[in-house]
């Protein structure tokens, strides 16, 4: 500790270059931050259901794989299980393919599953009596500027109707509301009803696309959802019941290897951070040889001129990096608050701090040790005398 | 009275490519402890070499150095770097201060390498810099400080840890002539009433005057017969 008011009044010789450094540790660090989040997300997901009172359950092959309906009346005997809904994403976009939200048909019970959705009664209602209704939440009516009575055309991407047609034409009947602003983003979704869907729809009658069980007690999440996969083993159709989390997590897997993107994108910030730090603490080191010289001179050996350089270079690395993580954290919060359940994320914690934390030594080791090894062979005379 | 130290055959041999090129050609030389040494001579005689060997800066080619009893030409270079820490205090022509740090840190430095507590660092730095009638200016960095300041910052520097020999590399080279006589009436008064012995390298036979006695270097050889100023 004796020695860091040397490291430090080091470091900050020339402060405007140090803190473009520090900017782009932290950059750096912030980005790894947020990816980590989502990594770690993925990750998460499935590892266990204990806990949780609505449970998915999905093709063991892959989310786009139909499920058959004569599963309801088998899931719903599990022991546990209180009750259960259906739904198939329907894909449908609304007058631009870059207009992309959630579009699905849902039955007739699905919304007694979700009661943090608010509905009111008359419209609920006339959602049930309308064949061609749709309900949409409060942000997609908002973003859209849509009203009650609105007839939304939304074009097919997978399911034409019987007669050829993408277009599918719904009344929007009813706008439901999300209080909690941790689940702000469920606003963003159109459902419309199923018998309409499953009636008009081209191909896959009779078929559902995913399965949505409330169990009585969370506890025994697990074992419920064991058993409801226990009744398709061997079939053509084996499940995989999961959380809502995990769902929405091999959701986004559909489209990604998210596993390899993170580590690609981090490894080319890395590379190129390793670089950066590298060529400023050669630079710093370059500018201060005689100062090393005067070090050594007074009695410093060369480990402690070593420790010095290296000391430096790390404190750099934890300074940028420990405000980006900081930063990270209050970003993923952020979204996690705006965006809900939307976009996985994990908060920002122990364990990312500690692979933050190695990374910062690691790669603070790295980028000081050709500068400090110079400084360490450094000879006095040849210094002192600029040669 | 033994020499505190003893210089015997010392040769200095630098190769510049495939060039041999032999700097000091077997120097012997004694100097008495609260001895004041001028070492002069022209460029290239090999007088900041010597000075540099007798520092531990450098080892010899040929010969032995013994400071104090100790053959330092012989030991390794980390025990040579913590035999300068507490025996030797060294001042240069540009002084060598570390602009980042005040004045006071700057002579605290060599007292990070021994046991002393922060507190006691600090105040043992107080008193070298009001040796050198610095206390005043401690806490600024040397870019606010005159060229004589420093110096003698430099100086107290070299004296904090309290070391047997000063070794001091045209300490006035880089001086107007009133800062110049200021810092080698320090290094005098040091001498006499601090009982430090000084090693002095410099080209101006009036900063030799301050010596008590001063040596000739031609040629990487001492030139006999050379004497006392006082």
């Amino acid at each position: 500790m004796k020695y860091l008011h040397l490291v430090w009044a080091a470091l900050f010789r020339r402060k405007t270059r140090t803190v473009f450094t520090l900017l782009s540790v932290l950059a750096a660090f912030l980005l790894f931050g947020l990816l980590d989040s989502v990594r770690s997300a993925f990750a998460a997901a499935g590892q266990s259901v204990a806990g949780v009172d609505r449970l998915v359950t999905v093709s063991k092959i892959s989310f786009i794989v139909s499920l058959p309906k004569s599963l309801y009346g088998r899931i719903q005997l599990v022991p546990g299980v209180r009750q259960l809904t259906y739904a198939n994403w329907f894909g449908g976009i609304y007058q631009d393919p870059k207009n992309f939200f959630a579009n699905e048909a849902i039955a007739g019970n699905f919304l007694d599953l979700y009661p943090e959705w608010q509905l009111p009664d008359d419209e609920r209602k006339a959602f049930r009596n309308t064949r061609t209704g749709a309900i949409v939440g409060r942000s997609l009516a908002d973003k859209y500027h849509w009203k009650l009575g609105d007839k939304i055309p939304l074009q097919a991407t997978i399911f034409p109707q019987k007669g050829g047609s993408n277009t599918w034409t719904f009344d929007i009947v009813g706008i439901y509301r999300v209080t909690n602003p941790k689940l702000k983003a469920q606003e963003e979704a159109l459902f419309f009803n199923w018998d309409y869907f499953d009636e008009a729809r081209q191909f896959g009658t009779g078929t559902v696309g995913w399965y949505i069980l409330k169990v009585a007690d969370p506890a025994q999440a697990d074992r419920i959802a064991a058993a409801v996969d226990a009744l398709s083993v061997n079939s053509d159709h084996e499940t995989k019941t999961q959380t809502e989390q995990a769902f929405r997590v091999a959701f986004v897997s559909q489209f990604a290897d998210i596993g390899l993107i993170v580590g690609a994108i981090m490894g080319a910030v890395f590379f190129t951070l390793v670089l950066l730090t590298g060529n400023t603490m050669a630079q710093a080191v370059r500018e201060r040889i005689s100062e090393i010289a005067i070090l050594k001179t007074i009695g410093f050996s060369n480990h402690s001129v070593l420790g010095l350089v290296l000391a430096e270079s790390v404190l750099l690395l934890l300074l940028g990096g420990a405000v980006g993580l900081a930063v990270a954290g209050v970003v993923v919060e952020a979204v996690r608050t705006a965006m809900g359940p939307a976009i996985p994320m994990a908060p920002v914690g122990g364990a990312t701090w500690v692979r933050g934390a190695a990374l910062m030594l690691g790669i603070g080791l790295v980028v000081g040790a050709v500068p400090a090894s110079r400084g360490m062979r450094l000879r006095i005379v040849d210094a002192l005398a600029n040669r | 009275m033994a020499a505190l130290v003893e210089v015997r055959s010392l040769s200095k041999v630098y190769l510049r490519g495939k060039e041999q090129i032999e700097v000091l050609h077997h120097v012997d030389l004694d100097i008495s402890a609260g001895d004041f040494l001028a070492l002069m001579g022209p460029s290239g005689s090999g007088k900041t070499t010597l000075l540099n060997l007798i520092g531990g800066l450098d080892s010899p080619t040929d010969g032995t150095i013994t400071v104090d009893g100790k053959r330092i030409d012989r030991l390794s270079e980390s025990a040579l770097a913590k035999w300068r820490s507490s025996n030797v205090g060294f001042v240069f022509q540009f002084y060598n201060l570390l602009p980042m740090l005040s004045a006071r840190q700057n002579v605290e430095l060599p007292l990070l390498l021994t046991k002393l507590s922060a507190s006691q660092r600090r105040r043992n730095a107080g008193i070298a810099l009001e040796l050198v009638g610095l206390a005043a200016r401690a806490a600024h960095k040397p870019s606010e400080l005159s060229g004589g300041e420093q110096q003698r910052v430099a100086i107290a520097r070299a004296i904090v840890s309290d070391p047997t020999l000063l070794v001091c590399d045209e300490p006035t080279g880089d001086l107007d002539r009133q800062s110049a006589a200021d810092i080698l009436t320090l290094l005098r008064q040091l001498n006499r009433d601090h009982k430090k012995t000084v090693i002095m390298v410099t080209h101006d036979p009036k900063a030799a005057e301050y010596a008590g006695y001063i040596r000739h270097l031609d040629k990487g050889t001492l030139v006999a017969g050379a004497g006392s100023v006082a």
